[in-house]
C-alpha cells in the first residue's frame, strides 16, 4: 500500500451529518483523456476556441432529448432532503458533494441559457455563464459521483443526480474533457472486446487455466468454454472475473453451477465484457455500441439464451439498456428472460433442487452483504419488485449457514455505494474512494464486532476490487470480500447430481 | 380614484392570469412531450402501470420518500401545503355562489390553516439559517420564495383579524372578473396588498422552483413502469441514432474486410 496522502476518515460514532468543510476535495482531479483516445470515440480531442459556446449547444440538444433531464432541472426546491445523502459528502464533507450542490453546478448554466429567470436575474437565481472555473467545477465534481442514485430515493421528487452527472460528463466528453480512465477503457472494448485489452488467445489460457485447477482441486473436468458455437447460453461477465482475485473465484463458481446444471455455455472473445463503461460517460451512443457486440456473438453463435456475470452498473446497462439498444432478441428461446442475471439462473437451480449443495463447506464464515447500488436501485432480478434484495440473500443463505444483514439504514434500496462506481475506480481518485467508502465500512465494521462477521458478499466487479482495497485503510483484511458465486462454488458438491 | 384601482387590478388579474396558464401549457408540455431515451425508473418499482399511481399518489398526498429521508422537512413541507390546500379550498367561496354547504363546513379549519400555513413556512424558512448544508444551498430567490408566501399568509390573516375588508364586495368583484364584467373593488391597504402579493406569485410561477407542482409527474425515475426485458421500450430518436451508427459501423467493417 503506497503511503496515503491524506488521512482516512474516522468511524464516527453515531452516523450523523457532518458539518460542511468548503473546498475539501477541491484540489483532486482526476487525469483528463488524452486527445487520441478522445478522439477515437469522436469526441473533441481537447479544449478548442469556443467551448463554451459548443457546451452550451449540447446542454440544449440534451435538453431536447432527455425529459428527466428537463425536469429535474426545473423542479427541484432546495429542500436540503438529499444533502446529507450521498457517501461522497459524509466521507468528504465537501458541500458541492451534497446532491443538490452537484445538480446546482450544471441548473446554475441550464439557467442562465435556458430560462427567463436566468437571462433576467441571474444573481436572484443562482444563473452563471458558461466559463472555465464553472467547466473546472464540472470537472471535479462530476467526478465525485459514482451514478448511485442514492440520493432520488430520499428527494421528494426522486430527482436523480445520476443524469445530471452523466448530462455534464457527456457535455464535457463533446467538448474535450473526457477522463482519462473511462474513455481509455471504452477504446479497448472497441478494439479487442472487453476493458482490460485481454486479446483472445490470452482469455482462452485463462480459461484453460481454471479447468486445470478445479480440476487439480476437485478432480472434476469442469469446462471453461470460450467462442463455442451452439452453446444455449452466452455468458457475459466482467472482464475482472478473468482476472483477480476475488473475481475469479466467481467465475468458478458460475462454471460448476453449469457444470452440474447440465447446461452448455460459453464466453465470448468478442464480447467479453459485461461492464458497459458508456453508462460512466453518459453516451447512450457509446452504449449502443458498446451493447451491439453482444447480439452480434448471440447471434452468431446461436445460442438461447444470454447471461450476465456478477457486477453492478453491467446489470442495469444489461436489465435496463440491453433491450432497448441491441434488442430485439426475438431470436433467443423465449421461455428465459432477456437477459438473465447469474443469481436468478442459480437461484432457479437451487428451487428446483438441481444443484447438490453443502452449506457447511461455508460454516468457517460468517457472512454479509453488500446491495450494489445499480443493482439495487436501478434493476430487478426475478419478477417480483425488490427481487435484486430477496434472490441474492436466498442464494447465499442456501449455500451459507451463517448469515447476518448490516444496519437496514444501509442495505435495500438505501444501500450505500462502495465508493468506486461510477467511472471512478482509479488511483487517480484513490482518496475520494477511502473517503467514500465511509459509511459502508462502519456498517461492516458494526456487524464484525456485533456478529462476528468474517466475509462481505458482492455481486459488482468494482465493489470486490474497490473494498479489496480500502478495506485494510479501515483496518480490516482485503480478502473480507467475496464473490455470492464463491460461496456457491465452495458448497456445490461436484460429482453430486451426476 | 377607486375606479382607476378597480380596473388596474382586473388588468392585473388577467394578464398574470394569462402568463400563469400560457406559462405553465409551455413548460408543461416541454416536460409532457420531451423524450425519456431509456428506462430509468428508481427500483423496486411497480412492473406494471397499475402500481404508478399508487407509487405517485404516496408522494403527492403523502410526501413518502421525504417521511424516509428527514422527519423536519416533512414536519413543516407537510403542515405548509396541507393548510395552504385548506387555505385554497376556503378561498373558493369569493368565487363560488351560492357557497355550498361543504365549503361552510371547510371555513373555520381554513381560517386557522392560515396560522398553520405561517409555521410551516417559519420552520422551512429557519432551517435555510440553522442547518449549515441547507444555507450552502440556499439562494437569494429561495428566501424570497419564501417571504412571498409569508407575506401573502399575513396580509391574508391581518384582513381576517385586524382590518376587515368588505368580502362581499371582494366576491362581487371576483365574479365580475370570471364574467367580464368588473365590480368595484375595495381599497383597504391590505386586501391590495394581499392582491398584489398574489399576483405576483402567479406571474412567477412558471418561472421558478414552483414547477415543482406539475414536475412530480413527469419524473421518469418515478412514473416508470420497471419492464425493460418484458417489453422493449424504444424511442424515436434513439431508433434513428442507432440505425445511422450501425450503417456507419457496417460500412466500415465492410471496407476493411474488402481491404484484408
Ligand atoms: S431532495 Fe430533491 S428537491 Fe430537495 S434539494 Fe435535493 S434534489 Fe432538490
Ligand atoms: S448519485 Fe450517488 S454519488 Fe451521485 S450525488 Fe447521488 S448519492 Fe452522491
Amino acid at each position: 500500500m503506497a503511503k496515503p496522502t491524506f488521512d482516512t476518515p474516522e468511524y464516527r460514532e453515531f452516523p450523523s451529518p457532518p458539518a460542511i468543510e468548503e473546498g475539501a476535495m477541491e484540489h483532486l482531479e482526476t487525469y483528463i483523456a488524452k486527445p487520441e483516445h478522445q478522439e477515437a470515440l469522436g469526441w473533441a480531442g481537447e479544449l478548442e476556441e469556443g467551448w463554451e459556446q459548443r457546451a452550451v449547444d449540447k446542454l440544449g440538444d440534451l435538453l431536447g432529448k432527455n425529459k428527466a433531464l428537463r425536469v429535474y432541472l426545473d423542479s427541484c426546491v432546495k429542500c436540503g432532503a438529499c444533502t446529507d445523502k450521498c457517501h461522497y459528502f459524509i466521507g468528504t464533507r465537501d458541500p458541492k458533494n451534497m446532491p443538490v450542490a452537484r445538480q446546482d453546478l450544471l441548473r446554475s448554466v441550464y439557467r442562465r441559457y435556458f430560462t427567463l429567470s436566468g437571462k433576467l436575474f441571474p444573481d436572484l437565481v443562482g444563473a452563471k455563464d458558461m466559463n472555465k472555473e464553472v467547466l473546472d467545477d464540472w470537472y471535479k465534481y462530476y467526478h465525485q459521483c459514482s451514478e448511485c442514485r442514492r440520493c432520488s430515493v430520499f428527494c421528494p421528487y426522486g430527482i436523480d443526480t445520476a443524469e445530471i452527472t452523466m448530462a455534464a460528463r457527456d457535455i464535457m466528453n463533446h467538448i474535450g474533457m473526457g477522463q482519462k480512465y473511462t474513455n481509455e477503457i471504452l477504446g479497448k472494448v472497441h478494439k479487442i472486446g472487453n476493458n482490460l485489452g485481454l486479446p483472445g488467445p490470452a482469455l482462452m489460457d485463462t480459461m484453460e487455466g481454471l479447468e486445470e485447477d478445479v480440476f487439480d482441486d476437485d478432480g472434476v473436468a469442469v469446462k471453461f468454454p470460450v467462442d463455442m458455437h451452439g452453446a444455449d447460453v452466452l455468458l457475459v461477465t466482467p472482464s475482472a472475473d478473468f482476472f483477480a482475485e476475488p473475481h475469479v473465484d466467481g467465475l468458478i463458481g458460475y462454471g460448476k453451477v453449469f457444470h452440474q446444471a447440465g447446461i452448455s455455455w460459453t464466453v465470448s472473445s468478442y464480447a467479453s465484457e459485461a461492464a458497459n463503461f458508456a453508462l460512466f460517460a453518459g453516451s447512450t451512443e457509446q452504449m449502443h455500441k458498446v451493447a451491439r457486440r453482444i447480439r452480434k456473438v448471440a447471434q452468431e453463435f446461436g445460442v438461447k439464451r444470454i447471461i450476465f456475470g456478477e457486477c453492478g452498473h453491467a446489470w442495469r446497462v444489461a436489465y435496463s439498456f440491453l433491450n432497448t439498444l441491441a434488442g430485439p432478441f426475438d431470436f433467443l428461446d423465449p421461455k428465459y428472460p432477456v437477459p438473465q442475471h447469474i443469481l436468478e439462473f442459480t437461484h432457479d437451480l437451487i428451487n428446483r433442487g438441481a444443484l447438490a449443495l453443502d452449506p457447511s463447506a461455508n460454516d468457517d464464515k460468517v457472512v454479509t452483504f453488500h446491495d450494489s447500488c445499480n443493482v439495487a436501485r436501478a434493476s430487478r432480478m426475478g419478477t417480483k419488485p425488490g427481487g435484486q434484495f430477496d434472490i441474492p440473500r436466498a442464494v447465499i443463505r442456501a449455500v451459507v449457514n451463517n448469515y447476518v444483514d448490516m444496519d437496514p439504514e444501509t442495505t435495500h434500496e438505501k444501500t450505500f455505494c462502495c465508493g468506486g462506481g461510477g467511472g471512478l475506480l482509479t488511483d487517480d481518485l484513490l482518496e475520494l474512494r477511502v473517503k467514500g467508502a465511509l459509511p459502508r465500512m462502519e456498517a461492516l465494521h458494526e456487524v464484525v464486532q456485533s456478529h462476528g462477521v468474517t466475509h462481505m458478499a458482492a455481486i459488482c466487479a468494482i465493489c470486490k476490487t474497490q473494498f479489496a482495497k480500502v478495506l485494510p485503510y479501515y483496518g480490516m483484511q482485503m480478502d473480507m470480500i467475496t464473490s455470492v458465486h464463491h460461496l456457491v462454488g465452495d458448497a456445490i458438491i461436484l460429482g453430486g447430481k451426476e | 380614484m377607486d375606479v382607476v384601482i378597480t380596473y388596474a387590478y382586473a388588468g392585473m388579474f388577467y394578464l398574470a392570469g394569462l402568463i400563469l396558464l400560457a406559462g405553465l401549457a409551455w413548460k408543461v408540455s416541454r416536460f409532457a412531450f420531451t423524450p425519456a431515451p431509456l428506462k430509468i425508473p428508481v427500483t423496486p418499482a411497480p412492473v406494471t402501470w397499475v402500481g404508478v399511481p399508487v407509487r405517485l399518489g404516496k408522494e403527492i398526498i403523502f410526501f413518502a420518500s421525504l417521511f424516509k429521508s428527514n422527519k423536519w422537512i416533512w414536519l413543516f413541507a407537510a403542515l405548509f401545503h396541507a393548510a395552504l390546500l385548506l387555505v385554497l379550498i376556503r378561498h373558493l367561496r369569493y368565487i363560488i355562489e351560492p357557497v355550498p354547504y361543504w365549503l361552510t363546513l371547510a371555513q373555520p379549519f381554513g381560517v386557522y390553516a392560515g396560522f398553520a400555513m405561517l409555521a410551516g413556512l417559519a420552520g422551512l424558512w429557519a432551517r435555510r439559517f440553522i442547518v449549515d448544508r441547507v444555507r450552502y444551498i440556499t439562494g437569494v430567490s429561495d428566501h424570497l420564495m419564501l417571504l412571498l408566501l409569508v407575506l401573502i399568509g399575513f396580509s391574508g390573516l391581518m384582513m381576517k383579524f385586524v382590518s376587515r375588508t368588505d368580502v362581499i364586495q371582494v366576491k362581487a368583484f371576483f365574479q365580475g372578473l370570471i364574467y367580464f364584467q368588473i365590480q368595484p373593488l375595495p381599497t383597504d391597504i391590505p386586501l391590495l396588498v394581499h392582491l398584489s402579493l398574489v399576483i405576483t406569485l402567479m406571474i412567477v410561477f412558471p418561472f421558478s422552483k414552483l414547477l415543482h407542482a406539475p414536475g412530480i409527474v413527469f419524473m421518469p425515475s418515478r412514473y416508470q413502469v420497471d419492464n425493460a426485458r418484458e417489453k422493449r421500450y424504444i424511442v424515436r430518436w434513439v431508433a434513428k441514432m442507432m440505425q445511422q451508427m450501425d450503417e456507419k459501423d457496417d460500412a466500415a467493417a465492410q471496407k476493411a474486410a474488402e481491404k484484408a
